[in-house]
């Protein structure tokens, strides 16, 4: 049958090109440097955990593709896992026979030790078994039933996640005695996960997760059966608590915490701002930092007790300085691009944030703005004797600021200058046709989401205490054109959701930061195909998706025929 | 002169003449079509009136307002409207957002307001949703508010369209191949809804077509164009006999009524 | 298309006219401040005689010269893709480090093995090719993988994809080789200065000149007279009728990539003659000025991309000097502009943004900018 032999090879050629994801992740660095960081105590850590992902993967696209029995599948599996496992052995013999150090510095003893299982060239057959056996894995998670599945993904991933972050919440279970004390005891050495607390943290999870399953309906129907006033009660409950675990963070998880939730918020604030231009004006923006930077100069100036400061006010009067000089960059900045449309846009934009950075850095400029010693001795903002000396009580102006930004924008987006920027995102000459005023709107869009920005640098200078224009580049400008894609263009939700994954986990992961643009790239590339919607959906995007089948889609926009795919 | 009037108005392409010296006078609450063979300079037309592009020469008036040197936003602003002849809605806006887009010129709320949301912006939020459901309604889409437009099928798409344009409240709606990819029912209920909207809501209907079946049946007066001339003139009966119309169409004996649909 | 909101007198019009008139008093005012930079009379120009001689006018000249014409090479590449898909090849700067990052091996292997300095020509194309090779080959992956499954998405979405391939480039490259510098080696017959005419010139920026013309011949020669360069104008005039006509526009595409992908492959190599190292993000600001290089020959227009690359060369080298130091302003710049050279971007950039503004369809005036409205 040649149809068969056919699929079989792709079933070979698929499983090589996972191989060559897996030779990619561990030339790259990845393997060994994330191999810091164990995951179970002498069981896994994070570099081969990312291994045996690639292997599970393979075998999983293996086994999906293509019909054939159980058998068949799990046959599929094991070839695309071995095939996975081919690909790490050749990097083996390769790395044996030849100094690949010369050319790739990665390709380090260690790393030979980790993909070997520490047998070096004579490894080789037994990579291939594992990639195999992990294949036949992964084939055998697509067979299983939901209800099984679920729970046991649950467990898993539950397992991996406490013992990545061990040491943080090591650190939030401190104490002598007491109930935090019993739990941290109960699950975690001091060293991190031992191989019981990660059998009791899975069989937990897998116990509550399969509950939850089949509770599930009757929870929701109770819920329903309430009077419509006690479903509202039991929301706002749910959502104080919220509130009020978002509040204890910074004391509960102490400074290391505080520090990558500021910046999760900050990059919130800049993702706001930039959502409003990108998601919902549909002007691609890539000198975005270039506010950030006017909002952090505009409170380093006018604050700052150092050489530079030119007031000496305090912070909360240079605050709102800050939003309309960012207001008004935004005007002036956005005046000669109009006429520019789509890519075009983008490269001009990305023009304009190097021009200020590069003037920011200059010497010409130097006796205003510090060149590139920047401005030093921006004081702490206080209210009434209370200082707000570190991450931990700036926090809270980072929520403040979020929050109120974030409602901001929710008003904006419901409101008819919402709806122009949206119809001006969907087609710009109709938009126009429709009576819209299109310079009025643009320059709203780049001067309020420049403000937002602006927030966000003012309190960024106040956080540092210090300004140096090396920190206003083109990467932060990508860093949040990548949250915001990754949580959904136009979302609002999706802009915390993506400032969470893309800032607060590589934040938490040291070791992992070295490949955050690895994967910020990666992830942009891979949304754009798969989820151009992002993860969080905007309101009017997540209906359609839950909706069956489009009726006949003719019209193309942003989001138009990728949501379908 | 009448509601919309050109007088000598040119139109050049680089080399190509798009329209050459066009008179035209649409009297106010008439239907009035514009026919022609493809590139004859029909959407061409539209596109000046609307501001999108700019005549070299000659002058167009609104009401006796000279129109040739505003922008697209504030024509529709003095009242004309218009329909596309390739459906462009916004297609990821909902349908009633789409209509709310097309009340835009008469809403007043300030970006001020709407992040405070003053009583009068509240007010007028309130009022343009119920009259964007009314249009819904006027159009045949009761309860489809909440649709994204690209997902309606695309006779429903063609209706929101008018539905948009009726949002500006018009004077004067400019619509451009309105039956489009419709079967001869569909066409026929067009019609229909075309005369709706100049009886009960006095807008004068400026409109190009192919479908003469259609053009034959609604106009009150004909402009035929070819290569950006107009050749003729007339009621439909005087249109229909003239012989430039027939050469122009087929360069043959045939009738018009023969052409299209 | 004929788009006309803001062709009338406004406060919009008003504005980019400031900007216009302000650029070209500080590009009038600074020039003519160095030419008559210590003249006896403010009213006597004397550029040769004062503090540049008209030596140091023609090494920048030259020296422009070859950072254009490397510009000119990447810059084909841009103008190749986007006359086919209409969309700006973001990475196409990393394909071009990565070229020479790769080729940066091969070379440094001959310098240890002495053969660069033995056979220096036959060593230079063999890096070269290498270079040629791995940058074709990335631009070829880079177009399957990131951007033929958007094809058909609306246009924002593949520059998006785009954005992301360049910092996934740029970031291997950085975990296979290192965040660091690597001195590319130095040939030594490239040494020193060739008299050419009665004028010394640095022998790197001669070979890069001349090996970056030639290219570029090789390549204008493909594209206008064979069969395939037939069918890429025709793609690149008409996508739809092309494929109607019975060419492969898969192909034509591919071949677009590869070509564009070798040119800058080879323009990386000759990067790295002059400046002597390689490095993760070496693509990043050569690739934005290419671009704007393209844009200014009119983008799609291949023999514009080359003039465009040229003209940016020579200006980003004489700017600094030419502008900015005679930019005298009294009380804050008695001397004109410190350290101008940190400038330098700023000159280049600026002129991108300007290009963008207020001439979209380039210098020489190109009917594709009327077909992209």
């Amino acid at each position: 049958m040649r149809s068969d032999r056919g699929s079989w090879g792709r079933v070979i050629s698929g499983g090589l090109i996972f191989g060559a994801a897996a030779v990619f992740v561990s030339l790259v660095g990845m393997v060994e440097a994330l191999g810091v960081r164990v995951i179970v105590i002498g069981v896994i850590d994070f570099g081969r955990l990312l291994l045996l992902l690639i292997g599970l993967g393979a075998g999983y696209q293996a086994a999906r593709r293509g019909g054939g029995g159980v058998v068949i599948a799990l046959l599929r599996g094991l070839l695309a896992g071995a095939a996975t496992g081919a690909g790490l052995a050749a990097l083996l013999v390769l790395g044996s026979e030849v100094n690949l150090r010369g050319m790739f510095i990665n390709a380090s003893p260690a790393l030979f030790e980790i993909i070997s299982f520490g047998r070096g060239a004579a490894g080789v057959p037994l990579v291939v078994a594992a990639g195999a056996v992990v294949g036949v894995l992964g084939a055998a998670a697509t067979l299983l039933p939901g209800t099984v599945r679920g729970p046991l993904g649950a467990g898993v991933t539950a397992t991996i996640v406490i013992g990545l972050f061990q040491e943080l919440l090591q650190i939030i279970l401190q104490g002598e005695e007491g109930v935090r004390a019993a739990i941290r005891q109960l699950i975690f050495v001091p060293e991190g996960l031992p191989p019981r607390g990660a059998l009791e943290v899975f069989v937990v999870v897998l116990v509550a997760s399969a509950l939850w399953r089949s509770r599930r309906p009757v929870v929701r129907g109770w819920i329903s059966k309430r009077p419509p006033r006690t479903q509202r009660l039991l929301r706002l409950l749910g959502l104080l608590l919220a509130v009020a675990v978002v509040l204890v963070l910074p004391a509960a998880g102490g400074l290391f915490v505080s520090q990558v939730l500021v910046l999760v918020g900050l990059y919130t604030l800049m993702g706001l701002g930039l959502n409003l231009e990108v998601g919902f004006a549909g002007l691609l923006d890539l000198g975005f930092v270039a506010f950030f930077a006017i909002g952090a100069y505009t409170v380093g100036l006018l604050t700052s007790t150092g050489q530079y400061g030119v007031a000496h006010w305090s912070f909360w009067a240079a605050v709102p300085v800050a939003l309309v000089v960012s207001l008004i960059a935004g005007f002036l900045f956005g005046l000669p691009i109009l006429r520019i449309r789509g890519d075009y846009l983008a490269i001009a934009t990305l023009g304009f944030g190097e021009i200020i950075r590069l003037l920011a850095l200059s010497d010409a400029l130097r006796p205003w703005f510090g060149g590139s010693q920047g401005i030093l001795a921006v004081p702490k903002p206080n209210i009434g004797g209370f200082e707000f000396s570190g991450p931990m009580q700036i926090f809270y102006i980072t929520l403040v600021s979020s929050a109120f930004i974030a409602f901001v924008a929710a008003r904006l987006r419901d409101s008819r200058l919402g709806r122009a920027w949206m119809a001006m995102r969907e087609d710009e000459d109709v938009a126009e046709a429709m009576g819209i005023n299109l310079i009025n709107v643009k320059l709203l869009a780049y001067g309020i989401g420049g403000a937002f920005a602006g927030m966000g640098g003012a309190i960024f200078a106040a956080l540092l205490g210090s300004i140096f224009p090396h920190s206003f580049n083109l990467l932060i400008s990508i860093n949040v054109l990548a949250l915001i894609i990754v949580g959904g263009m136009g979302s609002l939700p999706g802009v915390v959701v993506g400032s969470l994954f893309l800032v607060g986990l590589p934040e938490l992961l040291r070791e992992f930061s070295d490949f955050r643009f690895l994967v910020y790239g990666a992830a942009l590339i891979i949304m754009m195909q798969v989820k151009p919607a992002g993860l969080w959906p905007a309101a009017a995007v997540r209906r359609e998706l839950l909706k069956e089948e489009p009726v006949g889609a003719v019209t193309e926009g942003p989001v138009a025929e990728r949501a379908e795919a | 002169m009448g509601i919309l009037a050109s007088q000598q108005l040119t139109k050049r392409f680089g080399g190509l003449i798009a329209l050459s010296e066009l008179d035209l006078d649409v009297a106010e609450r008439s239907i009035h079509s514009i026919i022609g063979p493809n590139g004859a300079g029909k959407t061409t037309y539209f596109n000046c009136v609307t501001g999108f592009y700019r005549a070299e020469e000659g002058r167009t008036f609104f009401n006796g307002q000279p129109i040739d040197t505003l922008t697209p936003d504030k024509i529709t602003q003095l009242g004309i409207a218009r329909t596309y002849q390739n459906i462009r809605l916004f297609a990821n806006m909902t349908c009633l957002e789409n209509i709310l887009v097309g009340m835009h010129p008469h809403l007043k709320s300030s970006w001020m307001g709407a992040i405070l949301r003053t009583p009068a912006t509240r007010q007028d939020e309130a009022q343009a949703h119920e009259e964007a459901i009314r249009l819904l309604q006027f159009v045949g889409q009761r309860g489809k508010g909440d649709y994204l437009a690209r997902n309606l099928p695309y006779g429903e798409q063609r209706r929101l369209e008018v539905a948009r344009a009726l949002a500006s409240r018009p004077k004067l709606l400019l619509l451009d191949e309105p039956t489009a990819g419709m079967n001869p029912r569909e066409s026929m209920d067009t019609m229909a809804f075309i005369r709706r909207l100049r009886d009960e809501l006095g807008i004068t209907i400026l409109l190009i077509e192919h479908n003469m079946r259609v053009v034959m049946g609604i106009s009150e007066i004909i402009t035929v164009l070819d290569f950006g001339q107009k050749i003729a003139e007339g009621t439909p009966d005087q249109v229909r006999n003239d012989p430039r119309v027939i050469e122009a169409y087929l360069g043959t004996r045939r009738g018009v009524a023969g052409v299209g649909a | 298309m004929q788009r006309s909101f803001l062709q009338r007198f406004s406060i919009v019009g008003l504005y980019l006219w400031g900007f216009r008139i302000s650029v070209l008093l500080i590009v009038v005012w600074g020039s003519f401040g160095t030419f008559q930079a210590g003249c006896p009379s403010v009213f006597t120009l004397c550029a040769f005689k004062s503090r540049y001689s008209a030596d140091v006018w023609l090494d920048l000249l030259v020296y422009g010269l070859s950072q254009g014409s490397v510009y000119a090479l990447i810059a084909l590449g841009y103008t190749m893709v986007y006359g086919i898909l209409r969309m700006i090849n973001f990475a196409h700067g990393d394909v071009f480090m990565a070229g020479a990052y790769t080729a940066y091996y091969l070379a440094a292997a001959f310098g240890r093995a002495g053969f660069l300095n033995r056979h220096p020509l036959l060593s230079l194309a063999a890096v070269l090719a290498l270079a040629m090779i791995t940058a074709m080959s990335i631009a070829l992956v880079l177009e399957r993988v990131a951007y033929r499954p958007l094809r058909r998405a609306p246009r924002l979405i593949p520059l998006i994809s785009a954005i992301g391939a360049s910092f996934f480039i740029e970031y291997a490259f950085r975990g296979f080789f290192g965040s660091g510098f690597q001195a590319y080696p130095e040939w030594q017959i490239f040494k020193g200065e060739w008299a050419i005419a009665g004028v010394g010139i640095l022998r790197t920026q001669a070979v890069v000149i001349v090996a970056a013309v030639a290219l570029m011949v090789v390549l204008y020669g493909f594209v206008m007279r064979t069969k395939t360069g037939t069918a890429m104008r025709a793609v690149s005039e008409d996508l739809e009728v092309a494929s109607l006509m019975g060419i492969d526009v898969d192909r034509v595409i591919v071949i677009t990539f590869g070509i564009g992908g070798a040119a800058a492959g080879a323009a990386g190599v000759l990067y790295a003659l002059v400046f002597k190292q390689v490095h993760f993000f070496m693509g990043f600001f050569p690739g934005i000025k290419a671009f704007t290089a393209a844009v200014l020959g009119g983008i799609g227009n291949i023999p514009g991309a080359m003039l465009g690359g040229v003209f940016l060369g020579i200006f980003e080298s004489m700017g600094p000097i030419l502008i900015l130091e005679g930019l005298r302003v009294p009380g804050i710049y008695p001397g004109g502009i410190p350290a101008p050279y940190q400038l330098k971007d700023v000159i280049a950039f600026t002129m991108l943004v300007m290009v963008l503004i207020f001439r979209p369809s380039g210098i020489l005036g190109e009917r594709l900018a009327t077909k992209k409205a």
